[in-house]
């Protein structure tokens, strides 16, 4: 049996994925995001172990509350344990439940592939449509993202893409418009969501001794948001 | 009206007549109706009144010169061209009472409190008169004082009405009020062979104070221009009828909480029949039904400070059950429990009267989701588990006060209030001695070992506290409700009984959250104690972590069970007055404040002063795994071992239930079918942001509706203490998105 390195576990997800849904959040991520807000997911060191039975059972305690909703596995970069993930989505299906990953795309299909097949749909954050700044702004080209999108398409597997809009950074017309040319070539995708950029998770960056670059940065405004959403075509 | 006949034309039977005539509603909310151009004048009215009470302190004027009966006060009216429904408790709305049977002390104290003075022919009459109050010290033993004053059993209504009696006052619209008193004629009468022992004497004396009380309430109706000696002829009658009931029983008794039953599934079948025949129309009966929801939110007692530290806010609990279903699989959601949830939109938000819904999952998806999207809106609805109560209490059943389930008209609780679980476990590690003052209450229990607590040795000692405890706790209670059925007997509202009812001595707990996270802090952590140079336990240094209750974590679950079961089991063993069944409930409405202030440091690492959780809530942000697992671990508490009730307090940010309104309104919907579903018994939801709460204690003239749920009711936060305000924002808000 798998055995994954779990960062914590949040029981009424309501916004991560359709219904409610109980979330795992996977520890460890290759991506270091200027704006990431779990910073503390980045490391391994101090998760818990956990079997795939063991969050089974965690999993099916909520059972009343989450048949409408499902399961999502977020981070951290989940597919960095894309075994345990295979192994764990395989064991929500056998129990009818709905399943999601959480993922930036960053992980390399040869890695990835098989965890994705099994999962009900994807939320995808495209963290930005043009490679060199996804690497200014990540650490990494968006090229596997793509790739896993890709992929989605041919296996005609539901995406949600989830945009995180940084001033500054992913914040441009130009990127906006590049980003919804992108998306409307593939049926695969039944929804795009902008998250507008946020400091809640800035308190972390100090507690774990890391400097935060991007200081001098306010979320977007409404108008901003508003604006945003006009440019991918997303009506509300 | 044009009413199916059946068993309820032959003996009293409003069940019978309810489920022989309602009409089941499926559809939206489509129909209902806004405020008429008179709802709004009188609305506007009321909220002038209201803004004047609160600009005056909270109280906005008491006659003290006046006892307070049925008959006692001249009619009075908010606007009588507009009213509809008329009646208030004496003669200008929002005018205290003073109720002195209860206890004369206590209407002294509140007079002085607002600086009036108890005149000195009412003083005179209490030199001659005993009141409940005067009996219940006259018996008290020492030990009981003392209990009393330590705070290990506190809230008890030793000095003024005991409440949680909810009289049918379905029956004086369906029936009249001849008819009552012809009833309860013959019942004395069929009495008139028995041997005249204590108990007959005693019930015989009581039948007839009702029999009085029923023909006050005659009187009091006449001099409104209504004669209610017959049935109620069309739905305005019916619901002026009841409210008569309703309104004789707050003029005669400030009981903890006046609790109205289930009237609205009964008043719908008056509605639809008014519309087939058009009588009235939907705008009109809509009016009725916020007319009648404005004098519920009128009624107000005389209280002291003391009082209001424990029920904070000025409630009364006048709690409507709405919904449930019927035993023969209908469910009992009609158009009359959209209006009077509705009445919340067209009036605003208000925390009385204390809207319920019995939930089910079985209720129509149209109406969960109105209910649902009602709380969004407004927080200010509590949901209880049909499912549960259904089963043990039948289909008409009402909630007294906040969780108390009951059948209407035939059964009736002796109010408890609660012993304080978290001091008692200090007395375990104390040998009996209390933590703050160092005096002994319980003898015997002997002293710990030194070093780190022991699980299982203080499990031991604990069971002989809680053996004491609840044998002086159900003592305690024989003497309140012996004498306040000598002194300040329930006339009206027993009245509106059977004769022969079904009696609970209504226990409850509090701190049970710091109990089980004490006692798993010292199963699985090290727990030392840090004595004071008398050697009590003052407070405890806790090395390494433990699972904690609020984590759907069977560790820290299965104590809280075990407690919970435990101290039931030991209550169930106990002598009752009148053969009162004893039950419990986990319920502390607004008094963990105070309980908290009253308790040293705990072993799970909470100090001295601090509140307790509220009900059967885990501690304030140590439930950290989301709401859904907080609402598991709540809800494995056994619901047969607590079945006056099981509060829960739910609160989470609006954008952590979903983006879109609709996936709001339908991911609450899964959350209260899924945490019944476990078997959850009661759940408040509050759909608020912190920084509402926050920007409210600083600028109340912003949010004069801001209504919030706590254990087992509303209240208006602005009339919360600072106190309590803080303890509300203090408390965990689901905030994950």
């Amino acid at each position: 049996m798998q055995t994954g390195l779990i960062h914590s576990f949040e029981s009424f997800g309501a916004v991560d994925g359709p219904g409610v849904r109980f979330i795992v959040f996977m520890s460890g991520c290759p991506l270091r995001c200027l704006y990431c807000h779990n910073p503390d997911t980045w490391q391994q060191d101090n998760a818990a172990q956990y079997t795939t039975d063991e969050v089974m059972t965690k999993i099916l305690s909520y059972k009343n509350f989450i048949q409408n909703g499902g399961v999502t596995i977020s981070g951290g970069e989940p597919l960095m344990q894309s075994a345990f993930c295979e192994e764990l989505l395989s064991k929500c299906c056998e129990n009818n439940l709905h399943t999601a990953i959480d993922t930036s795309g960053c992980i390399p299909l040869s890695v990835s592939e098989n965890a994705i097949r099994k999962a009900g749909m994807l939320l995808l954050d495209i963290k930005d449509i043009d490679p060199d700044d996804c690497e200014k702004l990540t650490g990494k080209s968006n090229k596997n993202a793509i790739a896993t999108l890709d992929l989605c398409e041919s296996l005609n597997k539901p995406v949600w893409i989830r945009h995180v809009l940084v001033p500054g950074y992913t914040m441009k017309d130009s990127k906006l418009i590049k980003l919804r040319e992108l998306i409307k070539n593939y049926t695969c995708i039944q929804k795009t969501e902008v998250l507008p950029y946020h400091t809640l998770g800035r308190y972390k960056w100090d507690s774990l001794g890391l400097e935060y670059k991007l200081e001098n940065i306010s979320p977007p405004d409404k108008e901003q948001i508003a604006h945003a959403n006009r440019l991918l075509g997303i009506t509300k | 009206m044009n009413f199916k006949n059946g068993e309820w034309n032959e003996s009293i039977n409003l069940r019978d007549f309810i489920i022989r005539n309602y009409t089941p509603y499926d559809g939206t909310s489509d129909f209902l109706a806004g405020p008429t151009e008179k709802t709004k004048k009188l609305s506007e009215k009321m909220n002038e009144l209201l803004t004047a009470e609160r600009e005056n302190g909270g109280v906005l004027d008491i006659d003290e010169h006046t006892i307070s009966t049925i008959t006692s006060h001249k009619p009075g009216y908010i606007d009588k061209e507009l009213e509809e429904i008329v009646g208030v408790q004496t003669d200008a709305p929002l005018k205290r009472a003073i109720m002195p049977f209860g206890g004369i002390r206590m209407v002294r104290t509140s007079l002085e409190t607002h600086g009036k003075k108890l005149p000195e022919d009412i003083e005179t009459i209490f030199k001659y008169r005993k009141t409940h109050n005067d009996g219940v010290f006259d018996v008290y033993t020492d030990d009981m004082k003392k209990a009393r004053h330590a705070g290990i059993i506190t809230g008890l209504p030793d000095a003024y009405g005991r409440g949680r009696i909810i009289g049918d006052y379905r029956r004086i619209a369906l029936y009249g009020v001849d008819k009552l008193i012809e009833e309860k004629i013959r019942a004395k009468k069929s009495r008139d062979a028995e041997p005249m022992y204590g108990d007959t004497v005693r019930d015989l004396e009581e039948i007839a104070e009702q029999i009085k009380a029923l023909r006050e309430l005659k009187a009091m109706a006449e001099s409104y221009g209504y004669d209610i000696s017959g049935p109620a002829k069309n739905t305005k009658e019916a619901i002026q009828w009841l409210y008569f009931g309703y309104l004789a029983a707050v003029k005669e008794q400030n009981g903890a909480a006046m609790s109205l039953g289930r009237v609205s599934t009964f008043l719908d079948i008056y509605a639809e029949n008014d519309l087939k025949e058009g009588t009235f129309t939907e705008e009109q009966i809509q009016e009725l039904v916020d007319h009648f929801i404005m004098k519920l939110r009128l009624v107000r007692f005389l209280r002291t400070p003391e009082y209001d530290e424990l029920f904070s806010g000025d409630p009364t609990w006048v709690t409507e059950s709405i919904g449930g279903m019927c035993k023969d699989g209908r469910h009992m959601v009609t158009k009359m429990s959209y209006r009077f949830l509705h009445t919340l939109k067209n009036l605003g938000p208000a925390p009385e009267p204390n809207l319920t819904v019995l939930w089910s999952e079985n209720l129509p998806e149209n109406f969960k989701h109105f209910c649902v999207q009602t709380s969004i809106d407004t927080s200010a609805i509590q949901y209880e588990n049909d499912e549960l109560m259904r089963a043990k209490f039948g289909d008409d059943y009402g909630i007294a006060c906040c969780v108390s389930a009951m059948e209407i008209g035939k059964q009736m609780q002796f109010f408890g209030a609660r012993a304080n679980l978290a001091k008692a476990l200090l007395y375990s590690i104390n040998d009996g001695c209390d933590e703050k003052s160092g005096i002994k209450l319980c003898e015997g229990v002997g002293k710990l070992p030194d070093g780190p607590l022991n699980f299982d040795e203080v499990l031991e000692k604990f069971d002989y506290v809680s053996e004491w405890l609840t044998k002086l706790y159900i003592n305690t209670l024989n003497i309140i409700h012996f004498m306040h059925d000598k002194y300040c007997y329930e006339r009206i509202q027993m009245a509106l009984h059977d004769e022969n009812i079904r009696r609970t001595s209504a226990c409850g707990l509090s701190g049970l959250s710091v109990v089980i996270d004490s006692l798993s802090a010292i199963k699985y952590a090290k727990v030392t104690p840090v004595k004071n140079e008398d050697g009590l336990c003052v407070d405890f240094n806790i090395e390494g972590d433990y699972p904690k209750y609020g984590n759907n974590d069977p560790r820290a679950d299965e104590i809280g069970t075990m407690i919970v079961k435990r101290f039931m089991k030991r209550l169930a063993r106990r002598r009752t007055y009148r053969n009162s069944i004893p039950t419990m409930s986990i319920l502390t409405i607004t008094s963990n404040v105070v309980y908290g202030k009253k308790t040293g440091n705990t072993p799970d690492g909470r100090k001295a002063g601090v509140p307790f959780a509220p009900g059967a809530n885990p501690m304030h942000g140590r439930d950290t795994n989301g709401c859904v697992a907080s609402m598991l671990s709540v809800s494995k508490i056994p619901y047969e071992y607590a079945e006056d009730g099981i509060s829960y307090t739910f609160s989470i940010v609006p954008a952590a239930l979903g983006k879109e309104n609709t996936e709001k309104v339908s991911n609450l919907s899964t959350l209260i079918d899924g945490y019944m579903k476990e078997h959850g018994h009661h759940i408040n939801v509050n759909v608020l942001n912190k920084e509402t709460l926050v920007d409210a204690m600083d600028h109340p003239e912003k949010y004069p509706q801001l209504t919030i749920r706590v254990s087992g009711y509303a209240v208006n936060f602005t009339r919360l203490t600072r106190e309590q305000q803080l303890d509300v924002i203090s408390r965990t808000f689901h905030t994950f998105m």
